[in-house]
This record gives C-alpha cells, sequence and structure tokens, in this order.
C-alpha cells in the first residue's frame, strides 16, 4: 500500500445555493480498500461523480499514478482503469445478463465469447451468474452481480462502489465482502460509500470522513469505535432515541390471509400475508427493497383494495374501503416516495398539507376547502417537525429531500391516527433529523398508536421496533421479539442469501 | 454557451408576463412574415389589432368580438379542466356539432309553436348531447384504457358525418327549395339565442361569463378543482389522498363535453341561425389553443379567447383589405401558440451562460 493510486487536491464543486465539495483531499493506495463515510447530502456522491467524470469539479487536481487526470466524460474515466457501481442499478428487465452488459460496452464482442468471458470473471471472483438469465428473474444481489461483472471485465484498477449493501441481506453482504477482499488481494482499489459504520469496520484499510462537503478527518476505521466515527460524521454526539417501557394495548389493525397481485409485470405480488399490531407497539418490517414492500403499502394505505376481512381496523373489515375512508377511521399512511406520491411537487406546502389532512383536520367543508386552515396546518407541522422552508406558500419540490420527509412524516403523526404505517421513514434524511423521526414514532405509540414501520434499514429497525418481521418475495415471516434477535437470524428471515452460492474464493 | 437551469419554484412574474411577451413576438415575426410577403408590416399588424377595436368600423367589430369569443371561451374552459388533470380531449369541435344538433332538433321539433320553455329545453339538449359525445371516449377509456386523444378526435370526423347527413335528410328545411339546412332558428323566436344582436349579445355570452367565474370557484375553492389540479402535477399522489381516477376521467371529459355542446347550441340558434354541412368552423380546435394561452387558467381564458376572436376579425380584415393571403393569417394564429409554447419554459428554468470549460 506504499504506492499512492489516485491522489485528489483541493477538489471544489458547487452547484447554485450550495457548495457540494469545499477543498477535499485523499489519496487511494494501489490495492486498498478506501471508505468514503458522510451522511447522506455530505457530498459523498458529487465527489465520485467527478472522479468518474460525471462532474467536472470547480478546483482542484487529481493524478492517477503521477499523471495528471482530468476525465471529461465516464468513457475516459474508464479507459483509464476506473470503473464505477452504482447505488441504483441501469439494468433493463426485459433483457439477459449478456445483453444488458454488452449494451454498456464500446465494442461488444460476439455474444457467445461475452457469454463465455462473463463465466469466467464470475468464477474468478465467486460470483456466479448465468449469463443467459433474464434480469426481471434475478433477486437484487444478483443484479448487483451483473453490474460488478460489467466493471470487472474492463479490468479496472479502482472500483467505486456507491452504497453497495443497501439492496442486500447479510448473507448477501458476506459473499459480496469476500469478492471484494479478493479483487483488493490482487491490487484492485476499491472505493467504497457507505454510511454504514460496521460494515467499514469489518472491510475497509482506510476512512476519509466528509461533513457538509468538506473532509473533517481520517481514520483508520478496524482501530476506531463506530461510535467516534459516527460522531466525527455528524459532527455533534448523537441522541439515541429513547424508548418509554410501555403497554401495549388492544389489537389496532389485524391482517389475515391478504394477498394481492402486483400491478406491474416485474413487481412482486403479497402472498397470504398475517400480522397483528397492538396499540403502542413498533412492528417493524425489514426485507430487500422489492420484495412486496410497495405492494404491502398499497395494499394499507387502500390504493389497492383487497378482500373485506383481510384487512381489520380494531375489528372492523376495511379491506374495501380507499383511502380517505381509511384516514376516517384512523389508519394513517406515508410512501416511500416523497415527490409524486407522498407530495405533489409543484404544489404549495399548504396544498400538500390538505392532501391528506382534510378529512380528520376538517380542512373542507361539504366539499369547499378552508385555506386558512390548512395553511395554519401546514405552519403548525413546519413548526413541530423544524421543516426547514421560507414558508408554507413554497413548492414541494423547493424543499431538500430530509426536509420534505420531515414534512410528510409530520403531516401524518399531527393528524393523530391511531394506526401509523410509514415506508423509509429515514431514507435519504440526515442523520439528526433521521433521530427526531424515529422520536416521534415513538412518541406515538407511547402515546397508544399503533405504528408499522417498513424499512431496510436494519439499525433503524432494531432501534425503535418491538417486533421485527421480514418481507421476501412477497411473504412476510412470523414476527419475532427485537431483543435478542441475531443479525444471522434477521439475515434469513429475510431470505438469506437467496440460493446465492459462493464459489471457491 | 446558453443552458437551462431548473428554477426551485415555478417563477410567478413569467407564469403571468409570458402571454404579453409571446404576443408581442408574435407582432413581431408576424410582422417579418407579411414583409416577406410584400405587404407594409406595421400597417399589416395594426390592421390585425387595431382596426376591430378602434378603426372606423369598429361598431360593426366589436359586436363580433363577443359572438366570435363567447364559444372560444366557453369551449376553453371546459377544455382547461381536463387539461389541468392531464385528460386531453381534443374532439371538443365534435362535440360542439352533436350539442348543435341535438339542441336545434328540440327546437325544430317545437316550430312554430311559440312557448317560453322551448329555448330552456333546447340548452338542455344541447348540453346533454354534447356531454354524450364526451363519454364514448371516457367510457372506453376507463373500461378499456383507450387513449382519449385518438377517440374524441375521430368522433369528430364521426360527427361532421352526422352533421352533413342532418343537414340533408332529418333536418333539412321543408320549405328550404331542396337546399340543405334546416329553418332558421335565429329568426324563430322562442328558439333564437339572441338577447341583442345588435350588440352582439347572446345566450352564450352570458353563459362564457359564468362558467368562468364557476371554474375559477371550482379550481380554487373546491375538493373536486383540486383533485384536478393534483392529479395533472401527480397522479400517484392523487390516489394516495383518495381520488377516484376514473370518476375524474369522467367529470372531465363530460365537463368539457357539456360545455361544447352549449357552445353548439348557442351557436347554431344565434350567429349561424341553421344547420348547415359546413356549420362547424373549427372553434373546437382553436378553444385547445385559447386554453393554453390563457395558461388553463380561467381569466386568462377569458382574455385568450377575447385575443384570438380580435385575430380572427382582424385577419378577416387584413384578407379583404391588404389582401394578405387566408394562410398568413394561420400561420399568424400558429406562431401564437408557438411563441407561447416556447416562452412558457421560462416559467420552470432560466437561462444562464456558461464558458465552455477547457476539457
Amino acid at each position: 500500500m506504499s504506492d499512492i493510486l489516485l491522489s485528489i487536491k483541493g477538489l471544489t464543486k458547487a452547484y447554485p445555493g450550495v457548495v457540494a465539495n469545499s477543498n477535499v483531499s485523499f489519496d487511494i493506495g494501489e490495492g486498498e480498500v478506501h471508505a468514503l463515510l458522510g451522511e447522506n447530502g455530505a457530498g459523498k456522491s458529487t465527489l465520485v461523480k467527478m472522479i468518474y467524470g460525471l462532474v467536472k469539479p470547480d478546483s482542484g487536481t487529481m493524478t492517477l499514478r503521477g499523471k495528471p487526470y482530468a476525465p471529461p466524460e465516464p468513457r475516459a474515466a474508464r479507459a483509464d482503469g476506473i470503473a464505477m457501481v452504482f447505488q441504483h442499478f441501469s439494468l433493463f428487465d426485459a433483457l439477459n445478463v449478456a445483453e444488458n452488459i454488452a449494451l454498456g460496452m464500446e465494442n461488444p464482442p460476439p455474444m457467445r465469447d461475452l457469454a463465455r468471458r462473463i463465466r469466467e470473471v464470475s468464477e474468478t471472483y465467486g460470483l456466479p451468474l448465468d449469463p443467459y438469465r433474464t434480469v426481471g428473474d434475478l433477486s437484487a444481489g444478483e443484479r448487483q452481480r451483473v453490474e460488478i461483472i460489467r466493471c470487472l471485465l474492463q479490468d479496472p484498477k479502482l472500483l467505486i462502489m456507491d452504497e453497495p449493501t443497501s439492496v442486500l441481506t447479510p448473507q448477501e453482504v458476506d459473499i459480496l465482502f469476500q469478492t471484494l477482499r479478493k479483487l483488493s488481494s490482487e491490487g484492485t482499489a476499491i472505493l467504497y460509500i457507505s454510511h454504514k459504520l460496521e460494515e467499514i469496520r469489518a472491510l475497509c484499510d482506510h476512512a476519509t470522513v466528509l461533513r457538509l462537503g468538506k473532509n473533517v478527518g481520517e481514520c483508520t476505521p478496524r482501530e476506531t469505535s463506530a461510535r467516534d466515527m459516527a460522531e466525527l460524521m455528524v459532527g455533534t454526539s448523537l441522541k439515541t432515541p429513547t424508548r418509554a417501557g410501555r403497554e401495549l394495548g388492544e389489537p389496532a389493525l389485524d391482517i389475515t390471509g391478504l394477498s394481492v397481485s402486483s400491478p406491474s409485470a416485474f413487481g412482486t405480488s403479497l402472498k397470504n400475508i398475517h400480522l397483528t399490531v397492538r396499540e403502542g407497539e413498533v412492528l417493524g418490517i425489514g426485507g430487500v427493497a422489492g420484495n412486496g414492500q410497495d405492494e404491502l403499502l398499497a395494499a394499507l394505505t387502500g390504493e389497492v383494495l383487497c378482500e373485506a376481512d383481510a384487512v381489520k381496523l380494531k375489528g372492523q373489515p376495511i379491506g374495501r374501503l380507499g383511502p380517505i375512508a381509511r384516514r376516517e377511521l384512523g389508519l394513517l399512511t406515508a410512501p416511500e416516495e416523497r415527490l409524486g406520491h407522498a407530495a405533489a411537487p409543484d404544489m404549495s406546502l399548504t396544498e400538500n398539507a390538505m392532501l391528506t389532512g382534510w378529512v380528520r383536520e376538517g380542512l373542507q367543508n361539504r366539499g369547499f376547502m378552508k385555506w386558512g386552515e390548512a395553511q395554519t396546518f401546514a405552519e403548525k407541522i413546519i413548526k413541530a417537525f423544524d421543516v426547514r422552508t421560507p414558508g408554507p406558500g413554497n413548492a414541494a419540490r423547493s424543499l431538500s429531500g430530509g426536509n420534505l420527509q420531515k414534512f410528510v412524516i409530520g403531516r401524518e403523526v399531527l393528524q393523530n391516527p391511531s394506526v401509523l404505517v410509514v415506508n423509509q421513514p429515514t431514507w435519504g434524511v440526515d442523520a439528526s433529523a433521521a433521530a427526531a423521526i424515529r422520536q416521534a414514532l415513538l412518541d406515538l405509540a407511547a402515546g397508544g398508536a399503533a405504528v408499522i414501520c417498513i424499512s431496510q434499514d436494519l439499525d433503524e429497525l432494531m432501534e425503535i421496533a418491538d417486533r421485527f418481521a421480514a418481507l421476501n418475495e412477497g411473504r412476510l415471516s412470523a414476527p419475532r421479539e427485537t431483543t435478542g434477535l441475531t443479525v444471522e437470524e434477521i439475515g434469513l428471515m429475510m431470505g438469506g442469501a437467496h440460493g446465492m452460492e459462493v464459489a471457491d474464493v | 454557451m446558453i443552458i437551462l437551469e431548473k428554477r426551485p419554484q415555478p417563477s410567478r412574474l413569467w407564469s403571468v408576463s409570458t402571454p404579453v411577451v409571446a404576443v408581442i413576438a408574435t407582432m413581431i415575426f408576424g410582422g417579418l412574415l407579411f414583409g416577406l410577403l410584400g405587404k407594409n408590416p406595421i400597417e399589416a399588424i395594426r390592421t390585425i389589432f387595431w382596426e376591430p377595436l378602434f378603426g372606423e368600423f369598429a361598431f360593426y367589430y366589436r359586436p363580433q368580438l363577443l359572438v366570435k369569443g363567447a364559444p372560444l371561451v366557453l369551449i376553453a374552459i371546459g377544455l382547461s379542466l381536463g387539461f389541468k388533470a392531464g385528460i386531453w380531449n381534443i374532439g371538443a369541435e365534435g362535440q360542439y356539432i352533436i350539442g348543435a344538433l341535438t339542441g336545434a332538433a328540440v327546437g325544430l321539433a317545437f316550430y312554430p309553436l311559440e312557448a317560453w320553455y322551448i329555448f330552456p329545453l333546447m340548452v338542455i339538449a344541447g348540453a346533454l348531447g354534447g356531454w354524450a359525445w364526451a363519454m364514448i371516449p371516457g367510457i372506453l377509456k376507463i373500461k378499456f384504457g383507450t387513449n382519449e386523444i385518438l377517440v374524441s378526435l375521430m368522433l369528430v370526423y364521426v360527427a361532421e358525418q352526422i352533421l352533413a347527413s342532418m343537414a340533408l335528410g332529418l333536418l333539412k328545411n321543408p320549405e328550404g327549395f331542396g337546399f340543405p339546412g334546416s329553418r332558421n332558428l335565429a329568426e324563430y323566436a322562442s328558439a333564437s339565442s339572441w338577447i341583442n344582436q345588435n350588440a352582439g349579445m347572446h345566450w352564450g355570452v352570458v353563459t362564457a361569463l359564468i362558467a368562468v367565474i364557476f371554474a375559477y370557484v371550482l379550481l380554487n375553492r373546491h375538493m373536486l378543482g383540486f383533485n384536478i389540479r393534483l392529479t395533472g402535477d401527480a397522479p400517484r399522489a392523487a390516489r394516495f389522498a383518495g381520488v377516484n381516477p376514473a370518476r375524474l376521467v369522467l367529470f372531465c371529459l363530460g365537463a368539457s363535453g357539456f360545455l361544447a355542446g352549449l357552445a353548439g347550441l348557442f351557436e347554431v340558434a344565434g350567429p349561424a341561425g341553421q344547420v348547415t354541412i359546413d356549420f362547424n368552423t373549427g372553434y373546437g380546435f382553436t378553444a385547445i389553443i385559447v386554453a393554453f394561452l390563457g395558461r388553463l387558467h380561467p381569466f386568462g381564458i377569458l382574455l385568450a379567447g377575447l385575443l384570438m376572436a380580435l385575430t380572427y376579425i382582424g385577419g378577416e380584415i387584413a384578407q379583404s383589405n391588404l389582401g394578405l393571403p387566408a394562410a398568413a393569417i394561420q400561420v399568424f394564429q400558429g406562431m401564437l401558440l408557438f411563441f407561447l409554447l416556447a416562452f412558457d419554459l421560462l416559467t420552470n428554468y432560466r437561462l444562464r451562460l456558461k464558458t465552455r470549460e477547457a476539457a
């Protein structure tokens, strides 16, 4: 690790109104696994986009093996041996693995040769993959393999991985880490972006911590505690949400034998789901993305109807009721997608407060809207949840992701629900806002409401949930008490390694 | 290099000023066009925009403004409801024809009886006719997922065939010496939509004004209008809020058909007077331009309808006085929509000059 592969000096990139990176410098050695650590919005993505040639820095220099390096576009970066696996896959569901890989190549070889090379590379690195399988049928872990193999075929010197584990079960993470360690031992450097501290401690040789676009420290993860790294990342000491011991009341929401077929071809159908949440309880539902989370939420909001008896709210069948009737009865929801689903982008915050608020807050009279009262309600949400915005007249799309999330969660929490279902409540939200949202959910439960929290962040679920269940291919595992649950058990509930085997590494 | 940069939120200044800027740009480029055709551009523009309002024969043209503007505003108001929700009724022309036919048929059935209730019955029949014609694409869309743009547009041509058949057959004037066309409703007192023909006032003008106010209240104060705007902005959010998309499709198509049918009835019972083969003159299509020119805003549509009527009348004067070809006037009107849509970009984006970086 003595030779420096890539050296970054004083990189700065500003967007209108925000400095994404300010004077960031660090070095990556040959074969080193280097972590780039920081909260959402700390500037990690902008930084790697500059390395990969997607974004041009305003100032600063990069040197690759002693030579100046300034890729005008990703193609040039790839030619210099830099490859990147994005957080969101860019694969076509309807094509097979080899076709998807060929699409990303400058001069794809004949399909048969390509398939052979895919097999070779996949076996060398312990990533078994059949080049002729249709991508739509692959699990998230296998799709990621396609992206990794696509990179490895270029024989990269530096592999950038952007939050690779957010879509994996713990077992799949283990397999990935073995591959990455093998790559590193063969001399490929890896720039590993994450905000998950334990992973970084397990995998990385060195870490650079970013906060608000600045390099705020370096550390050797193996010798630094997760708490110290977290405080470096956040800049203040973190407040852990407090859970008051509470009495569980009557069953609030009861789902028995819920089966819903997915409206889209590559969606996941829900199969025979059973669950009960009681008043004062937080039920956490984990699972890898795309295993039925969105469908479950849609079945609970009332956007998708089911048999009347499949969903019961305090004993009353509500399966055939639409969103408005369910809100009247006290079942409130907050979908994952903030812009376009939970909120309308071009409408003001007042109008967005009206969107779900009119039913329970009495914001209308015989179909006529009471805009004055809606504005008061929006102001109340903004104040109670510390939403950073000039005022309720601003469009939803002008808010940052985290602020809009606080608004959306706040809108539902303040309506005093008897059951609240949230999907990915803290996705893309900075740590202090995430803590505030979790605290609000816990306070709601302490007040006697039942809360269902669907999330892919296992740490979050362990922190706030009383019981945990996992969605896997549209089926829900039996819920278990979170206290005493081990990572292995959680992984198995999430479907284990999804049958992905490990070749000899 | 000029780049477009998305604004964090729509600019209020631009959303109000784009129509004005678009009109000015149309005058400049339209003037250039007329200049290339060998006419004096300033005189041509003056003829189109000034002559009808303040010229020598303004006393004749000003009432015409109401006569031409009323159906445009009435139809455009209906269309704007659907357009706001992303429901594209392109077939208002057909609904306008059918409304005129059903309304006229009721009136003609009572001829020569004179009674107060004949005109109200015609209004109801005209509105229902337009509504029913718009329900065809609506029901096909919600039952079978057909594209309402295509179905409503195709039904215009069906309606035109029905119109021809009616003018030559069922509704033909028995005392018309064999000429195609119905009896003249404008001269049948109980069926006429005129209030004061010399002032250009007929019941369509009144109804258009009522529709503007009604649409404004609906969109800004009522849940249904909120749901329409919500569906247009974010269809998934609308479903999440509890909007039934099928019902909204039926309401929007129904309302636009209803108003287009009314426009047709008022036209056939007043300015046009009778059902003829070439009764429809494209109000249903021009109203699409009017709806967008008015930014889909009720009061904007009112002004846009009057402006469009002005270019119609001014265009006719320019044709007869200056000998401008009819096609040049149509290009001029097309330019107006073109510039409006182009400048509209500035509501959501701003232009920035950027020096190209050395690669």
